[in-house]
Parts: structure tokens; C-alpha cells; sequence
């Protein structure tokens, strides 16, 4: 038998209805805004008339964009970036959290308490910047002038992801690995045929996160790669910005569409590749946060 | 009735003598030769070692060599010599800093204030935002309309710090005769929350609005992506309880008291506890890229103080001393929040 819908949770329901609906419209305005006064003319974005569909519809903003070699250099200096420095960060952080989640490793609290204590504490942006610098000056001393291997090398892990991966590899059940290991596999072997695909799950969330990371990594991408050619996307964002929103540089601003039309171009092509892959990776983002309640 | 002369020593009752006895001499041996069976464990078991050592590499050069370039918040700065060469200033910096009667110990306390402002109004206003939405999140019974509900709150979370700062920047925007303001301050105008001028003048670059920006524009990013973790405890709830609490004739108001709020209780606390841990470790990215030196009363962070005196100019140990203190600080309140969640619920976040 149903139940016929009480007077307060009638209401409750309409609320909540109405509270989403509302919210979930304010989230995605700024983006809808963002499309709309790209592909708006001069006179309706300067003049605040864009206020959801585009008026006096252009693509020059757009074309202006792709014909920019700077654009398509940093992009692929992000792609470069993420993409070394996901397989780096992960290499790591994947032999690091096997060791780490063996019993019969020696001084394991040791080497945790090593992990951990960097999510307690970090000397700060001072000290990080001469080390970053010192690292700089021994890369350019073995023959590596490319900053970008910097940024790869140096930044970007997280002892969070760490700890992440040692729990999943504690909870893979030790008589698949006796059972591996009486059939002639050796260490390596294990960790590549039992234990990594026993955490696929867990393995691509921590990917995941490392590569977020890396996609919108900013300030040190900034302070360490001097080379102008080597700037990744969201460098390039941001001085585009700084830029364009300086009134006397673009006092002499003479197209047919708005120079604010430019900058929300940039910010349009730099969300579609998100947006293009987002339905893949939404369930592991899931995942990862309710994997937070971690032990020691 | 045995009497023990020493560890080494065992009596021999059937003889009445005391002889050496055996098994400690196998401890000894153990213990003298502790490195040396360590050394052996570690070639026998090499394998896990060698997959142990770029993991330590890494933290060892880019998380703990930077701790030892904390000595140049003690030290003199230089900018040629290596912090190892530098003369030692003691804890005049500290000094500076802390009672200083120069413009740095104001902008430093003003920083200090700033850092705990920002998390503490985080904590007021964007904490509950998230448990609100996971609450509303189970009313929805269809999972499409649902899931379309969850997908577009979480969408502003997948942007970076930059596309975020350079909307939001673009939205509240200043003004001018030949360009009309950002699209949001032109609603809040419309709507009389702001006065003309103050759209016109840009709201970046008034103090009074950094840090409802900062939170409103938190808000958008984080709430959706933050009720993963809220809802998964909601959906957690047995329907059972539910059924029991509607027999007994609760109504909505009272299902929520009585059996959806104890039940997310814990996930909240620790959340809770969480959040009030890394109340001084604030994101500085998006304050660096939202503020302006119009905005420093109310902006400025100890992180962004470091920045600007210590990368921009080159008051290095002024900068590292400030910093410094804002991250002891923030340990002690981490290792604190930590330990009172384990007494709290048995779970240890770390």
C-alpha cells in the first residue's frame, strides 16, 4: 500500500526541487554566460546586453584564438606536463605505496611517519622557491634546459595519493599473493599481475587526482619555466588576462568584437576538453572523496 | 625457590649450581649483530627496497631540502650567498614581525587575521552548504533528474584556479563609460544591492566585497563536489528506518531530527574537525589571482605576504620567518584536529 504523501514532506519536496533547480542553474550560468559573450559582437558585450543568448553572432574571437600559435604551444605544453608528469607521479607514488603496505617491511612506521609529516607541514613558498631554483641549476648542469622536466619531476606529488594507493594494496587479500608467488612470481611480477589490477579502481582515482593536478597546475608553472614557449595553458590564461583587462593596453582595441570576447574564448576551449571527457571520470572523482577516511 | 642472579645466569636446581644460561646468549647474539640482520633482511628482500627509494628521493629533495632552507628565516638574507653561508640574525625577524612598530608587523598581523578569517567564514557559510544540498540530493527519488542535479553541481569543481578567478573577474569586472560593468555586478545593481558606482568602480578592487567574492565563489566551486561524501552517508540509511519513524507518525521535520541527522552525524563531525585542522592552510593561488594591492586589507594571507616580500621583493627571511609561523601554527591545529578525531570516533584521518 502507498503511502499518501504527508503535508510536510509535500513541502519539503517542492523546497528541495526549488532549492536545486535554483542552485544547480546559478553553477551553471557563468559557463552559459562565458559561451554566449564569446561568440557575441562588440557593441552587445561592451554594453552589457548578453545576458544569456549571443547577440550580433561572431566566431572572430575564436578564430583569433586558434590562429595564435602561443595558444596551440601552451596547450600542448599542458598536455606535455599532465601527461609525463601523471605517469611520473604515479610510478612512484604506485612502487612507494606497495613497499609501504608490506608488514614485513623494515622500519615501515618510519617511513610513513616520513610520508605523513609532509601533510603536516611545509617549509612554505620561500623556501620551495631556492629549492625549486637549486633543482633548476643541477638539471641545467646535466644537460636538461627544458623547464617543463622541472615541473614534471619536482612538483606535484602528494603523499595523500600515497597513502591512498597503500591502503588498496593492503586490502588485496595476501593468499592471492602466496598463491602467485608459489607459482614463481617475484616481486615485481606480483605487484604488476595481482596487485594492480586488484586496484584498478583505486589506481585511477589516484591517476586522476595526480593528473588534475597537473592540468591546473599555475603559480610554480609560472616562477620556474622562464621560457616564454614553455608556458603551459593556464599561464597563457592568466597573462591573457592581465592583458586584456589593462584599460591602457587596450585602449587602442579596434575589431569587430569585444577584447572580453577574447578572453572568454580562452576560457571556453580551455573547459571543453574537460567537459568532453568529464562523463568517463565523474564516477572515480566519486570514488576518491569517500575513500578519505583512511587509518594508520 | 628460584632466585636469578642475572640475565646470564640460570640456577640448576638438580645440581645446586648457577650456569650460564643459553638462550640469553642467543639474545646477545641477536642484539650485537642487529645491524648486521637488518643488512641481510634488506639484500634478501632488496626488491621492495629498490621500489621504496624514488618515493624517498622525491620527499627527500623537494619536501624536506626545503625545510632546511627554513634556516633563512634565522639568518641575514642574501641573495648571492647559499643559506649555509649566510650570517646568523637570530629571531630578529621573528621580532620584526611579531612587535615590530614597521609597516610589516601590521601587514603581518593583518595577514595572520586575513589567513583565519577566510577559513573561519569558509567554515560558517561553505561548510553547511554541502550537507544542505546532500539533504535535498535524497528528496529527488527519480535518478535521472537526480543525477542531472548531481552532475551540474559538481561541474565548477573540474575547472582550474585560473578559469575560475578569470570568470569570476570578468563577472564583477569594473566599469566605464564605453564599457558597462561585469554581468553579475550589473545584477546586483539592478537589484539595488549595489549602488552604480560601486558596479562601475569593480567589486575586485573593493575591499568590502573580497570576502564575499571569496566565499561565494568557494561556494560555487566546492558545494556540489563536497555532498559526494555527505550523500553517501544519506544513502547509507536503512528505508527501514525510515518506515519505522513514519509508523510512529513523525512527520518530515521530525525524520530529519531523529533519524537522517544521527545517522550523518559522525561524517560530519569529522569532517568538522577536519576543516578546522587546516584552518590556516588556505589555498593561496585563488587569493593571489583574485586580489590586488587595492584589496590587501581584507585579501592578504600570510602565503601571499610571503610571496610578495619574499619572490617579489627580496625579503627573503622576513618572508620564510612569516611563513614559518603560520605553519607551525597550522601543525599544532592538524596533529590536534587528528588526535581528538581518533578519540572521537576510532578513526585516524592521517
Amino acid at each position: 500500500m502507498k503511502r499518501k504523501l504527508e503535508i510536510s514532506e509535500l513541502i519539503f519536496k517542492i523546497l528541495s526541487y526549488l532549492f536545486l533547480t535554483i542552485f544547480a542553474l546559478m553553477c551553471l550560468y557563468p559557463f552559459i554566460y562565458a559561451i554566449a559573450a564569446s561568440v557575441s559582437g562588440r557593441h552587445a558585450v561592451e554594453y552589457g546586453q548578453v545576458v544569456l543568448l549571443p547577440k550580433d553572432v561572431q566566431f572572430d574571437a575564436f578564430s583569433r584564438m586558434f590562429n595564435d600559435n602561443m595558444f596551440w604551444n601552451s596547450y600542448s605544453n599542458t598536455l606535455f606536463l599532465t601527461i609525463y608528469g601523471t605517469i611520473w607521479a604515479l610510478g612512484v607514488a604506485i612502487l612507494g605505496g606497495y613497499a609501504l603496505s608490506k608488514k614485513r617491511l623494515l622500519f615501515r612506521k618510519f617511513f610513513n611517519f616520513f610520508l605523513v609529516f609532509t601533510m603536516w607541514f611545509a617549509a612554505g613558498i620561500v623556501p620551495q622557491y631556492l629549492n625549486y631554483l637549486a633543482t633548476k641549476d643541477v638539471f641545467n648542469s646535466i644537460g636538461i634546459t627544458d623547464d617543463k622536466w622541472l615541473v614534471v619531476i619536482a612538483m606535484g606529488m602528494a603523499a595523500m595519493n600515497i597513502i591512498l594507493l597503500r591502503n588498496a594494496f593492503e586490502n588485496v587479500p595476501s593468499e592471492i599473493e602466496e598463491a602467485a608467488i608459489v607459482d614463481g612470481a617475484g616481486e615485481f611480477q606480483v605487484l604488476s599481475k595481482v596487485y594492480i589490477p586488484m586496484s584498478k579502481s583505486t589506481i585511477a582515482t589516484v591517476a586522476l587526482f595526480f593528473a588534475i593536478s597537473r592540468w591546473n597546475g599555475y603559480f610554480w608553472a609560472r616562477q620556474m619555466i622562464s621560457n616564454q614557449n614553455e608556458h603551459p595553458l593556464q599561464v597563457f590564461i592568466r597573462l591573457k588576462l592581465e592583458q586584456f583587462t589593462d584599460p591602457e593596453a587596450m585602449a587602442g582595441w579596434n575589431e569587430v568584437y569585444a577584447s572580453d570576447s577574447v578572453i572568454y574564448a580562452l576560457i571556453v576551449c580551455s573547459i571543453v576538453p574537460i567537459l568532453i571527457i568529464y562523463p568517463f571520470i565523474q564516477k572515480y572523482f566519486a570514488k576518491g572523496t569517500n575513500a578519505g577516511g583512511v587509518k594508520e | 625457590m628460584k632466585t636469578k642472579g642475572s640475565d646470564y645466569l640460570i640456577r640448576d636446581e638438580a645440581r645446586g649450581i648457577w650456569r650460564v644460561d643459553p638462550e640469553q646468549a642467543v639474545r646477545d647474539d641477536v642484539e650485537k649483530h642487529y645491524w648486521l640482520n637488518v643488512g641481510r633482511t634488506i639484500v634478501k628482500d632488496w626488491r621492495l627496497y629498490v621500489m621504496l627509494v624514488p618515493m624517498l628521493l622525491v620527499f627527500l629533495f623537494w619536501r624536506y631540502l626545503p625545510m632546511y632552507e627554513l634556516l633563512g628565516a634565522f639568518k641575514v638574507s642574501d641573495e648571492v650567498k647559499p643559506v649555509s653561508e649566510q650570517l646568523f640574525a637570530g629571531f630578529s625577524y621573528f621580532k620584526t614581525l611579531m612587535a615590530g612598530a614597521s609597516t610589516l608587523s601590521t601587514e603581518f598581523w593583518r595577514a595572520m587575521r586575513n589567513t583565519f578569517l577566510l577559513s573561519f567564514y569558509g567554515l560558517c557559510f561553505g561548510f553547511p552548504m554541502p550537507i544542505i544540498l546532500a539533504l535535498f540530493f535524497n528528496e529527488i527519488r527519480s535518478n535521472a533528474a537526480r543525477s542531472i542535479y548531481q552532475v551540474t553541481t559538481y561541474l565548477p569543481k573540474f575547472m582550474s584556479t585560473v578559469v575560475m578567478t578569470s570568470l569570476v573577474t570578468m563577472l564583477v569586472k569594473q566599469g566605464s563609460t564605453l564599457q558597462s560593468a561585469g554581468i553579475i555586478s550589473q545584477f546586483l545593481r539592478d537589484l539595488g544591492i549595489i549602488s552604480a558606482e560601486t558596479a562601475n568602480a569593480g567589486l575586485l578592487n573593493n575591499p568590502a566585497y573580497f570576502r564575499a567574492i571569496y566565499q561565494i565563489s568557494g561556494i560555487w566551486e566546492e558545494a556540489g563536489y563536497g555532498s559526494i561524501v555527505f550523500f553517501a552517508a544519506i544513502i547509507a540509511i536503512s528505508p527501514t528506518s525510515y518506515e519505522a519513524a513514519q509508523i510512529d507518525g513523525a512527520n518530515k521535520w521530525a525524520q530529519m531530527r531523529y533519524v537522517v541527522l544521527p545517522s550523518i552525524l559522525s561524517t560530519i563531525v569529522i569532517m568538522l574537525i577536519t576543516r578546522i585542522g587546516s584552518l590556516l592552510n588556505i589555498g593561496y593561488e585563488k587569493v593571489l589571482l583574485l586580489y590586488n594591492p587595492n584589496t590587501y586589507v581584507t585579501a592578504d594571507v600570510v602565503s601571499t605576504f610571503a610571496q610578495r616580500y619574499g619572490l617579489a621583493g627580496a625579503q627573503k627571511g622576513i618572508a620564510s620567518a612569516a611563513e614559518m609561523m603560520n605553519n607551525v601554527i597550522g601543525m599544532l591545529l592538524v596533529i590536534g584536529a587528528n588526535t581528538v578525531a581518533r578519540k572521537a570516533s576510532n578513526v585516524s584521518l592521517y
